[in-house]
Parts: structure tokens; C-alpha cells; sequence
């Protein structure tokens, strides 16, 4: 069971939370507001992912909480949780 | 060199018993790797194993190793619930597991080791109207690809597996189901273990504690592995790695469509039979079958994030049990023996990678999903054509990487991208 640190409500179980995936992965074309891209790089947006063994940077929702979003770094072998953010304050 | 292998049979059994069974000699040989070798498959899963079998045994070659990081069965092979079936809807993957399926009905002979593949069906229930109409729709094309399945009423149902909940206040209550009576379960690790020893038999160097840490590629061409037991040279190589495709690909500097998620499975203490086939219920996304102990054996959805632990959490077995007890009341007084959960390498539209690479002589298959015990012969069998040629086999020209850049992915439920599908 994960614990997670909402910085809206505090820590809080895994159950509270829904898994947003992989928050590394950014539209190439700014969401529709940048220029255009071809069709292999939004290919490549689409499907192609780092999956790393490792430390891992992912959206959650607090769904059953604040419902808003937030950026967790976790590592995918050992679980563990190494910080919490607001989504889109990343980096 | 191959190992003194004695052929499993009535006569060596009776020899060995007199013997009090202590001439058998080892199932497969523990090599050290060679410098070089024709082709090097890296995972001693069911795939690989399958994959150098196949090999040696339809292609000509002799010189073949299998490098296993842990020990032979230890991944996925000897984690799942050993459900084998055909029931794809799409064509490509239709035509894929049935060819698979067909290998499985012929297995125990071809391997001379007794994989125990029951045919005892595959019942996927379904609790409303739009659910029956959407069974009957794949149901058809089944048998438009030329693979059996049946439709089943409420009352088939009934008869078939009592012990589900038919009561007036069932939480999902059976409108109807599904069956592919072709279907079945088969012993996990002798699957592993009957593709080693036959693999063996044929020359195949099987490699054991023996991890894959880098690539040696020349202009694009790969030429050989490093690994923690040195560098072995290769003409070919090819990956299969079930959940750890993505680290391994990595270090040959490719990214792939594929997640690696968590997924579970759980027994309870064993009972009397009650149960002589799998049952899924879409409306709890549970599937419970009964294992040759008397296990109940259930299994679910994913634990829902990217994970490499093959450790799984609470709310996933509760949600599990929760389901298997609203499926089968009479569950509910089992005390949960044992659970434990595996790797999965999750494609983005739900269907496998057996493919080439941008890289020369690489090779890859992975991102079986929940789906890649039913298809390890299919997978080695096509894996190795693939391998021997160069080249797909059709059996797999459409599970190409390619696909994810040209957009002929292959979705069964017509959704995606996301790496969740089953
Ligand atoms: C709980 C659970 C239930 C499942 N249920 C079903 C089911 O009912 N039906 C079905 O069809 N499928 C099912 N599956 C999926 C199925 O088990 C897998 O898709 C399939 O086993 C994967 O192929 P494999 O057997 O070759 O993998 P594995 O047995 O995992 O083999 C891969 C091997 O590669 C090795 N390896 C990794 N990295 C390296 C390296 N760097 N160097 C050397 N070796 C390496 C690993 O140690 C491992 O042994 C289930 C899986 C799980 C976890
Ligand atoms: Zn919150």
C-alpha cells in the first residue's frame, strides 16, 4: 500500500489516488499550441516510452480526495516515494 | 555435446522405479558459454526457451545459446495462471494464437515431457444485453477465422458451472456466456522445464545466472552480448525478456511501445473439485479456476502503475477476492493461501512485438501483456522463423514495431494508446 503525500490534503492511501501515467511524456506540439510536428514524432509522443527500472516520474489524481493533479517521483522496483508535487511544476 | 538424455516413457519409468529412482539423469546440461555463438537468445522464459527449440529443431541450427539472468521458470513462465486460448477477434491475432493453441494440443508428444494441457474450456460471462450482443459479435468472428466457440445461456451456464451465483440478488447476475471448449490450462513449469530439456537434447547451450548487461554493435549490426559471465560473440541475437523488454532494448539504445506493469494472482487453500473449467466475469474483472491441488486460483487487473517490484498490493487482492466471493459465494469461508505477482511488459495497443529491429541481426519478442504463456509455442515457433529468415513469418508480419509508426496498431477493443489492455 502506498502512502501518498498530497501537497493539497497531506499523506494519504493509495486507494484515494488514480495513476495518471507517465508525466515525462509531453505533447510535442504544446498541446496544439506549437507548430506543427510530423506524423513519426507524434508517433513516437503517442506510444514510445522511457520505462524505467527505477526512479520514475508519474501523474496521480486525488480522485476520491481534493481531486486535482499532482507529479510523484517513485521508484518502480522498490515503491519507494521520493517526492510529490503540484502537476506541472515538474522538472 | 549433447547431454545423456533418457526419453521419458512407460519402460524408463518402470527401469528407474526399480532403481528407486535414483539413475535419472539431469533434464538439461549447465554449460559454460562458449565465445561464440550462431544465434544468442536472452530469457530463459517459456519464449526463449520455445525460440531456440524451435530453432534447432525446424531451422538447422546447433549453435545456440539461452542466457538466463535467475534460473529457468523463475519470470513469468512460472508466475501465470496458465490459461491458453484463441479467442481473438482481430484477425492477426486470431490466426497467431490458433496457430499457437494447435502446437499446444500436440505438445507433451512433441517435447516428450508431459506439459498437462486440459482442454477444459474458457467461460467468459456476460451480465446484460449489450454485453451478450458484444460477446456474439467476437464470437462469430471466432468461427468466421475457422476457431470454435459456442454461445451459452443462463441455463447452460447453470449446468455447466453450478456454483456460480444464479440467486435473485446476485451482484452481477449471469445473463449468458461465452465458451472456446478448445480451451484450456497446462503446467506452467513444465513448460519451461519440457522446452529446456528438449532444447538441450538438441545441442542448445542453456545458460543459467548468466545476465544480458550490454550490447556490442557495430555500424548498426549487433556482434555479440556482454554479460556478468563475460562477452559472448553472436551472429544473431534475440531478446526475450517478457518485462524487462524495455531495459534490455534499452541498452541497445531503443525505446519501446511498452510499459511494465504489476499484475497479481492468488490461491486459496485447497478443496474438492468443484470446478473443471476458467470463468471470467467482465463485470468484476476477475477469473478463478482450480488448480490439479484443489487451489482456487484467481486473478484480476493490473495494480494499475508502472512497476518492477513482483510484489503486489492490498487493494488489488482485496479487490480480487472481493470479486472471486461475488462470482462464487461459496468461496467466502477460504483462507487465501498464498499470492504473488509478476512483470508484465504492457504494449500500448494490447497486442505482442515479434519483430526485427532497426539494428541488424537484433530480434525482438515481448509485450505479452496478460496474454503470453497461451502463447509461447506460437511465439517461439514464429520467434525462430524470424530469426533463421531474417524475416517474419506471416504468422507475425503484422506484430512488427513498425506498426506504432505507421499506425497499423492492432487494438482489440478498438481503444487505446495505453498500456492496460488484456
Ligand atoms: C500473475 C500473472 C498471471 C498471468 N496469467 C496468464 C494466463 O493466464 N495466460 C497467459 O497466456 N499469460 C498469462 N500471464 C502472462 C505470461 O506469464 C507472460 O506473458 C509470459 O510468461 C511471458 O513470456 P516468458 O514466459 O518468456 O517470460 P519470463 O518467464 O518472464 O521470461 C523472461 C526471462 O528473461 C529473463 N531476463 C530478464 N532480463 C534479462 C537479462 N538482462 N539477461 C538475461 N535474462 C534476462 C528473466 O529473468 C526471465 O526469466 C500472466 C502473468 C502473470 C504475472
Ligand atoms: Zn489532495
Amino acid at each position: 500500500m502506498l502512502l501518498i503525500s498530497c501537497p493539497y490534503c497531506g499523506e494519504r492511501p493509495e486507494e484515494e489516488f488514480a495513476f495518471g501515467g507517465d508525466a515525462s511524456v509531453v505533447p510535442p506540439n504544446g498541446a496544439g499550441e506549437g507548430a506543427p510536428v510530423g506524423t513519426e514524432t507524434f508517433a513516437d509522443y503517442l506510444y514510445l516510452r522511457d520505462n524505467p527500472k527505477g526512479r520514475h516520474r508519474e501523474h496521480w489524481i486525488h480522485r476520491y480526495g481534493c481531486q486535482r493533479w499532482i507529479e510523484v517521483e517513485r521508484d518502480t522496483v522498490t515503491h519507494e516515494i521520493h517526492a510529490v508535487r503540484v502537476a506541472g511544476e515538474g522538472k | 555435446m549433447t547431454a545423456d538424455i533418457v526419453r521419458y516413457s512407460i519402460f524408463s519409468l518402470a527401469k528407474q522405479a526399480l532403481a528407486s529412482h535414483s539413475g535419472w539423469p539431469e533434464a538439461w546440461r549447465k554449460p559454460e558459454p562458449k565465445k561464440r555463438y550462431d544465434v544468442v537468445i536472452i530469457g530463459g522464459g517459456g519464449h526463449g526457451l520455445a525460440a531456440a527449440y524451435y530453432l534447432a529443431k525446424l531451422h538447422g541450427l546447433r549453435n545456440i545459446a539461452v542466457l538466463e539472468r535467475g534460473w529457468i521458470g523463475g519470470g513469468n513462465t512460472g508466475r501465470n495462471t496458465t490459461i491458453v486460448r484463441s479467442n481473438y477477434f482481430l484477425r492477426d491475432n486470431a490466426n497467431f494464437y490458433e496457430h499457437s493453441l494447435k502446437l499446444w494440443e500436440g505438445l507433451s508428444q512433441d517435447l516428450n515431457f508431459n506439459v498437462m494441457f486440459s482442454q477444459r474450456g474458457n467461460i467468459i460471462l456476460n451480465h446484460d444485453f449489450g454485453g451478450a450482443d458484444g460477446a456474439r459479435t467476437r464470437y462469430n468472428a471466432l468461427r468466421l477465422n475457422g476457431i470454435d466457440g459456442e454461445y451459452l445461456t443462463r441455463e447452460q451456464v447453470r449446468y455447466r458451472v453450478p456454483d456460480l451465483d444464479f440467486s435473485p440478488t446476485a451482484h452481477f447476475p449471469v445473463f449468458g456466456a461465452v465458451n472456446q471448449p478448445r480451451s484450456g490450462i497446462a503446467r506452467h513449469d513444465a513448460v519451461a522445464w519440457g522446452y529446456a530439456r528438449a532444447a538441450d537434447s538438441l545441442g542448445v547451450d542453456i545458460i543459467e545466472n548468466c545476465e544480458v548487461t550490454g550490447f556490442d554493435i557495430q555500424d548498426g549490426t549487433v556482434k555479440g552480448v556482454q554479460t556478468n559471465r563475460g562477452d559472448i560473440a553472436a551472429g544473431k541475437v534475440g531478446i526475450a525478456v517478457a518485462g524487462h523488454s524495455g531495459v534490455v532494448a534499452g541498452m541497445a539504445g531503443l525505446r519501446l511501445p511498452i510499459e511494465t506493469h504489476l499484475l497479481q494472482a492468488m490461491v486459496s487453500e485447497p478443496v474438492k473439485p468443484f470446478l473443471d473449467t476458467v470463468v471470467i466475469s467482465p463485470g468484476v474483472h476477475v477469473y478463478v479456476s482450480q488448480t490439479d491441488k484443489g487451489e482456487v486460483l484467481m486473478g484480476g487487473a493490473l495494480d494499475g502503475y508502472n512497476s518492477y517490484s513482483q510484489r503486489g498490493t492490498w487493494p488489488t487482492i482485496e479487490d480480487v477476492v472481493a470479486g472471486a466471493v461475488a462470482m462464487f459465494p461459496r468461496l467466502r469461508g477460504l483462507r487465501l493461501m498464498r499470492t504473488w505477482g509478476g512483470v508484465m511488459d504492457m504494449t500500448m495497443d494490447g497486442s505482442p512485438i515479434i519483430s526485427k529491429t532497426p539494428i541488424r541481426h537484433l530480434y525482438i519478442d515481448g509485450g505479452w501483456c496478460y496474454g503470453g504463456f497461451k502463447a509461447t509455442p506460437g511465439s517461439g515457433w514464429v520467434f525462430a522463423h524470424t530469426i533463421a529468415n531474417d524475416a517474419p513469418h506471416k504468422l507475425n508480419e503484422a506484430f512488427s514495431l513498425e506498426r506504432f509508426r505507421s499506425g497499423r496498431v492492432l487494438t482489440e477493443r478498438g481503444v487505446g494508446n495505453f498500456p492496460h489492455h488484456h
